[in-house]
C-alpha cells in the first residue's frame, strides 16, 4: 500500500510501568499479586460528575449507559488510598526524579512547578472515579526528527480480573505517558519508533519488564478519515499490524461512504418496535428477548455487510456500539436468512416497514431499557457511516483488527486533585540529573571493551537480568561465560522446569567463582544451578554435581578408562578420543574442565597406541 | 505584562512550543495555567501572553421537577458536600444549595419525596458553635411544625455527632431527623455522598420518629446504618463506615441500591411525641481529656467554670492529685460529670479508691455517655434546670438513650 498516497499519520502514546519502590500516591510496594491471593473485597458503583466546565464528559456519559457494580480485591500489600478510603500521600519523589531523568534523555523541558490533575475514568478500573496524572515535561525529539510532544507521570489502574472485577494490586504504580506528535508515515516507521521509546525508557534500568508493563496506543488517521486512537497494544511486533489494519478500516469506511452518497442513503430517525411480528419465530435469542427493535436504514443494503477489516464488517461495527448498552449484538439483513431467522421473517419484516432490498434492517432483541439503547446506538453509528471515518477510542483486537470502545476522550476530563500540593522543579533538582547509558551504546561498548561477541553484547545489554551481567564483570568473571550462562543456560534449566527465581545472584556469581578457580567445571553449570534452583546452597549443589577430582585422581580415571578399552583404542587410534570424551565426563560428572580431560584423555590414548 | 485575571485566555510559549490555555491563578510565583489537554502547569509568568477575557457564560438555571404526589422533606444545610460542585478556576469543591442544585447532582432524590431546602450556613464542620447548634435546632422545629415529613440535615462529618446529639436533646421530634454527610468529596465518581443521601431521605419518610446520622455502614456501596444520634462516633479520620454506633447496636438499616429499610424494635416510632423545643445552653463548660502527670493546672478557673465533663481512664479515673483540685471546684459548685476514654462500657467510680474518692466529692458517673455528648448533654441540662438536686437526677439518667442501664456483652 501507498502509505503517502493515502496521508496516512500516527503517532504513539507509550505507557511504561516505572519500577520504583512505592507507589505513586501512597507508601504501598509496587507489587502485583495473583488474584487468588486476595485478602478482601469491597463493592462500589461510580457515577460520572459534573466536570469543572459544568458538563458531563462523552466518553464518561457512554460508560454510564450502564449501571454498574465494581467489586474490588485487596491484598495485605494494599492499602486504604487504593481502596478509595484515604486522601494520597506526596508525589513519590523516586518517580518523579525517574520521570524527570527520561524526560531529559528525550531533550525535552520539564514544567517548572507539576500540577497533579483528576483525569475522569469511570469503567470501574480506578476505585475513585478518576486517575490522578501530572504533565512533568514538554517537547523532545525522536530519531525521526519527529517531536515527543508531552511525557506525564500518572498512577496505574486497576487490573481487570473478570467482568466487573478489579484487583488494586496494579492501582497507583506510577507509570510514565510519553505522547509523540503524529510524526510517522509507514507502518514500519511507527514501530522503530515505538521500539527506540522503549529503548531509552529500558536504559534507565528502572522500568518494569515483562508483558503488561508496556503499553501503546497509537493514534492514526488517513486523508479524509478520522483520529483513531487504538488502545492497549502490548506486543511491539503488532505495533505495525495495527497501523496496516487501522488504515485500511479507515480506507474501505470511506468507500462505504462514497458509495451510500451515491445511492442517497439515509437513516431512520427512531426504531420500530417489531416484538409481536416474531412471535412466533424459530430463532432462540429473538423468542427469549422482551423487546425486538428495528432499525431502518434505506440504501444501506449490502454494504452493512461490506469487511472493513478482516473478518469485521459495517455491521461489526454497529454491533460494537450497541455492545456499550449491555446486548449480546445484533442481526442485520445483510446476513440474514441465518440464526433461526427464516426468509419469510425477513420479507415479511420489509412489508411492515414499507422497505425492500435495497434496505438493511437491523434488529436488536434485549429488556426494553437495553434494546432501546442499542437501536439508538446503531442509529448513531449508521449515521456516522454517512459521514465516513468517525473519531473514536477502539480496543486492539487479536492479530492487529481493533473495536470500538468509546469516543475520544475531551479535554473536560480533567480538573485538579486538590489532595495534591503542586511540586517545583527548579534548575537545581533538573541540572542534577544525570544521564544513564543508552542500552545501545552499551552494546556497542560491551563488544569493544570486553570484547563480547556483538550479538552476545546485544542482548545483554537489553535484557532484563543486565544488573547481574554487570555485577559479574565487576567481579572479574570472563564476559562470555557470564552473558552465555544468563542468556543461555538459565532459559534452558527454566525451561527443564527449574524455578530460577530461586537463583540468587550472590549463588549465581559463586557458582561462576567456582568454574573459573577450577573448583567445578564449565558443563557442570546446568546441573548445578538446577540444585540451587531447589533450595540447595551454592557449595551443596557443586560438591553433589562435581565433587572435585584431583588431577592425579582424574589421571588415574582416564588411565583406567582407556586400559580397560585397549583393544578399541588400538583400533580406532585418535578417533577414540570422541566417545572416551564421554564416558569420562559421565565418570567425572562434571567435576572436571573438559579441556583438561581432554588434554589427559589425548595423552593416554597416544600411550596405549603405541604400547603394541 | 498585562495583569491577568481567572479565565483570560493566555497562549504560553514553553519549551519551544506554543500552548493555548486559560490563566488560573498564581501560586508559589508560578502562573497556573489549564492547558487545552486539560493539563494544569506552573510556569514563569513571563512565558504567558494575554489572548482574550472571554465573557463569562452564565450557566442555565435548570428548575428540579418535583413529584407533589411524594411526601414533603426539608433539607436543611450547614455546609455539607451533597450538591458541591467543582470551580474549575481554584478546583476548590463550593457548595451550591438549592432543590434544583441538589436533584441535578443526585438526580435518584426525586423518587423519594419533594423537598424544601434552608441554607443556614455554609461552615466547615469545626467552626461549628454551641450558638449554631441552637439556630440549627430551631430550623429544624419550625421545619417539622410547617409540616415536614422528615428533616435532613447536611454536615461536615467532623463535628456532625456534637451536633446531632444538641438537636437530640433540644427538639422532641416526632419525625426522624437525620444528619447526613460524605466522608470522599462529591466531586469524586466514587463519592458516598450519593448513598448516603439516598439512604438518609429514605430513612427521613421511614416509620423513624428520632435524631439519628445515616452513613455508611462499610466500605462498600450496599447499605447505611441508621445510628442514634447520642450513641454514635466518628472512629475513622477518612474512611466511608467512619461512624459507629457505640455500645448499643444501630437503629436499623437501608440497603443500597434497593432502598429497603429495616427498623430495630428499639428504634423510637414516628408520631411518638409531639414537637417541642428547649434550645437553652449553657455554654460555661468544659470537656477535658485525662492524661498521666497532667497538671491540676490545666483545669480551668472555678469562678468562670459551671460544668465539667471529664474523659478519665478506664473505669473514670483521674489521678490522686487532681482530688483536691476537683473538690474545690465542686465546692464552689461546678458540676463534674466523669466519663471514660475507653468509650466502649461503663464508668464505675465504685471499685478503686481513686473513684470512691471522686464520688465523695460529688463527681456525677456519666454511666456509659459518650464524652463528647455527655458535654453537650451537660450544656443542655445546666441551660434549662437551676436546681442542682434536679441536674444531678438528669444527668444520671438516660434522658433520650444517650445512656443504657444495662451493657449488652455483644454476644
Amino acid at each position: 500500500m501507498d502509505y503517502e498516497k493515502i496521508g496516512l499519520l500516527a503517532g504513539i502514546e507509550i505507557h511504561q510501568q516505572l519500577d520504583t519502590k512505592e507507589k505513586l500516591f501512597c507508601r504501598c510496594p509496587t507489587l502485583l499479586r495473583k488474584s487468588g491471593e486476595h485478602t478482601g473485597e469491597y463493592h462500589r458503583y461510580l457515577r460520572a460528575t459534573e466536570s469543572e466546565m459544568g458538563e458531563i464528559d462523552g466518553a464518561a456519559r457512554e460508560e454510564m449507559k450502564r449501571e454498574r457494580k465494581f467489586t474490588y480485591y485487596t491484598y495485605d500489600s494494599t492499602c486504604l488510598v487504593e481502596n478509595d478510603e484515604e486522601p494520597p500521600a506526596p508525589l513519590n519523589q523516586e518517580a518523579l526524579l525517574l520521570s524527570l531523568t527520561i524526560a531529559k534523555m528525550f531533550g525535552m523541558t520539564p514544567i517548572e512547578q507539576v500540577n497533579v490533575m483528576r483525569k475522569l475514568v469511570i469503567d470501574g478500573s480506578n476505585t475513585s472515579g478518576f486517575q490522578r496524572t501530572a504533565l512533568v515535561a514538554v517537547h523532545g525529539t525522536l530519531p525521526n526528527g519527529g517531536r515527543i510532544e508531552t511525557l506525564c507521570l500518572e498512577e496505574e489502574a486497576a487490573q481487570r480480573v473478570e467482568g466487573e472485577t478489579f484487583s488494586v494490586d496494579r492501582l497507583g504504580i506510577p507509570l510514565v505517558e510519553i505522547t509523540t506528535s503524529p510524526c510517522m508515515h509507514t507502518p514500519e516507521e511507527v514501530r522503530e519508533m515505538a521500539g527506540y521509546l522503549g529503548m531509552v525508557l529500558r536504559s534507565t534500568g528502572k522500568v518494569k519488564r515483562g508483558l503488561g508493563t508496556i503499553r501503546q496506543d497509537v493514534n492514526i488517521s488517513i486523508k479524509g478519515g478520522a483520529r483513531i486512537e487504538v488502545k492497549g497494544v502490548q506486543e511491539l511486533d503488532l505495533v505495525a499490524d495495527v497501523v496496516k489494519r487501522e488504515a485500511q478500516r479507515q480506507q474501505n469506511l470511506i468507500l462505504i461512504r462514497d458509495q451510500l452518497i451515491s445511492r442517497g442513503a439515509s437513516v431512520q430517525p427512531g426504531p420500530v418496535d417489531v416484538t409481536t411480528l416474531f412471535a412466533g419465530t424459530g430463532s432462540a435469542i429473538l423468542k427469549k428477548a422482551k423487546m425486538i427493535l428495528a432499525v431502518r436504514l434505506n440504501g444501506f443494503s449490502g454494504l452493512v455487510g461490506t469487511e472493513v477489516q478482516p473478518g469485521r464488517r459495517l455491521g461489526t461495527e454497529m454491533s460494537d456500539y450497541a455492545k456499550i448498552c449491555g446486548v449480546g449484538g445484533i442481526f442485520h439483513t445483510d446476513e440474514l436468512p441465518a440464526y433461526g431467522i427464516t426468509q419469510n421473517e425477513v420479507e415479511s419484516l420489509h412489508r411492515t416497514l414499507g422497505t425492500d432490498e435495497n434496505d438493511c434492517i437491523v434488529l436488536v432483541a434485549a429488556t426494553p431499557k437495553q434494546a432501546h439503547c442499542a437501536a439508538m446506538q446503531v442509529i448513531k453509528r449508521a449515521r456516522f457511516a454517512l459521514d465516513g471515518v468517525p473519531e473514536e477510542t477502539r480496543k486492539m483486537l487479536p492479530e492487529g483488527n481493533s473495536a470500538y470502545m468509546r469516543p475520544l476522550p475531551g479535554a473536560a476530563r480533567m480538573y485538579p486533585e486538590t489532595d495534591v500540593l503542586p511540586v517545583n522543579v527548579g534548575p537545581s533538582t533538573w541540572d542534577c540529573i544525570a544521564l544513564p547509558e543508552l542500552l545501545t551504546v552499551r552494546a556497542h561498548r560491551f563488544s569493544t571493551e570486553l570484547a563480547l561477541d556483538e550479538g552476545l553484547a546485544r542482548q545483554i545489554a537489553f535484557s532484563e537480568r543486565l544488573p547481574l551481567f554487570e555485577r559479574s564483570i565487576a567481579e572479574t568473571i570472563n564476559p562470555t561465560l557470564a552473558a552465555s550462562t544468563i542468556l543461555m543456560t538459565l532459559k534452558e534449566i527454566q525451561r527443564d522446569g527449574a524455578d530460577i527465581s530461586m537463583i540468587s545472584d550472590d549463588l549465581f556469581i559463586e557458582v561462576l567463582h567456582a568454574v573459573e578457580l577450577g573448583k567445578a567445571a564449565k558443563e557442570a553449570i546446568p546441573e548445578i544451578l538446577k540444585m540451587i534452583a531447589k533450595g540447595a546452597g551454592s557449595g551443596e549443589a557443586i560438591k553433589k554435581c562435581a565433587p572435585a577430582v584431583s588431577r592425579d585422581q582424574l589421571h588415574a580415571i582416564i588411565t583406567k578408562i582407556v586400559d580397560e578399552r585397549a583393544v578399541f583404542v588400538r583400533e580406532k587410534g585418535n578417533a577414540a578420543l570422541a566417545p572416551l570424551m564421554g564416558v569420562v565426563m559421565a565418570e567425572v560428572r562434571g567435576s572436571s574442565d573438559g579441556k583438561v580431560v581432554s588434554e589427559l584423555l589425548r595423552k593416554e590414548i597416544a600411550r596405549v597406541s603405541t604400547s603394541r | 505584562m498585562e495583569q491577568l485575571q481567572t479565565g483570560d485566555r493566555v497562549n504560553c510559549n514553553y519549551g519551544g512550543t506554543l500552548f493555548n490555555g486559560t490563566y488560573i491563578t498564581d501560586r508559589d510565583g508560578k502562573a497556573v495555567i489549564k492547558l487545552d489537554s486539560g493539563y494544569n502547569i506552573g510556569v514563569g509568568r513571563e512565558t504567558c501572553r494575554f489572548l482574550e477575557r472571554p465573557v463569562p457564560v452564565r450557566r442555565p438555571e435548570i428548575s428540579a421537577v418535583q413529584d407533589d404526589s411524594l411526601p414533603c422533606l426539608s433539607i436543611i444545610s450547614t455546609g455539607g458536600t451533597i450538591a458541591s460542585r467543582i470551580d474549575y478556576r481554584t478546583g476548590a469543591v463550593t457548595s451550591q444549595f438549592d432543590a434544583g442544585d441538589i436533584l441535578r447532582a443526585i438526580p435518584g432524590l426525586s423518587g423519594i419525596a419533594r423537598y424544601r431546602t434552608t441554607q443556614l450556613y455554609t461552615i466547615l464542620s469545626e467552626n461549628m458553635t454551641p450558638a449554631i447548634w441552637q439556630e440549627l435546632a430551631t430550623a429544624v422545629y419550625k421545619e417539622i411544625n410547617d409540616g415536614a415529613t422528615g428533616v435532613m440535615v447536611t454536615h461536615g462529618t467532623d463535628t456532625m455527632t456534637f451536633s446531632s446529639a444538641a438537636v437530640s436533646f433540644m427538639v422532641d421530634t416526632p419525625v426522624p431527623v437525620i444528619f447526613v454527610g460524605s466522608q470522599r468529596s462529591a466531586d469524586r465518581p466514587s463519592s458516598d455522598n450519593t448513598m448516603n443521601a439516598l439512604c438518609s431521605a429514605t430513612a427521613a419518610v421511614s416509620p423513624l420518629g428520632e435524631v439519628a446520622v445515616v452513613m455508611h455502614e462499610s466500605t462498600s456501596d450496599d447499605r447505611c446504618a441508621i445510628h442514634r444520634a447520642t450513641r454514635v462516633r466518628k472512629m475513622h479520620t477518612s474512611r466511608r463506615d467512619a461512624f459507629q454506633s457505640i455500645g448499643i447496636p444501630p437503629l436499623g438499616y437501608v440497603d443500597y441500591p434497593s432502598l429497603d429499610v429495616n427498623l430495630s424494635p428499639e428504634a423510637v416510632k414516628r408520631g411518638s411525641c409531639e414537637p417541642a423545643i428547649r434550645p437553652a445552653l449553657d455554654e460555661s463548660c468544659r470537656l477535658l481529656y485525662f492524661y498521666p502527670g497532667m497538671p491540676p493546672s490545666a483545669l480551668p478557673d472555678a469562678g468562670t467554670l459551671h460544668g465539667l465533663v471529664l474523659a478519665g481512664t478506664g473505669l473514670g479515673h483521674v489521678s490522686t492529685e487532681w482530688i483536691p483540685f476537683l473538690k474545690s471546684l465542686a465546692d464552689e459548685g461546678t458540676v463534674i460529670m466523669m466519663t471514660s476514654q475507653c468509650l466502649n462500657g461503663r464508668v464505675c467510680d465504685r471499685v478503686y479508691d481513686t473513684g470512691r474518692d471522686l464520688l465523695k466529692i460529688g463527681v456525677i458517673e456519666g454511666a456509659d455517655t459518650l464524652p463528647e455528648v455527655a458535654l453537650v448533654k451537660l450544656m443542655w441540662v445546666l441551660g434549662n434546670e437551676k436546681d442542682p438536686d434536679k441536674q444531678r437526677l438528669l444527668l444520671s439518667s438516660s434522658l433520650i438513650g444517650e445512656c443504657t442501664r444495662r451493657s449488652r456483652h455483644g454476644l
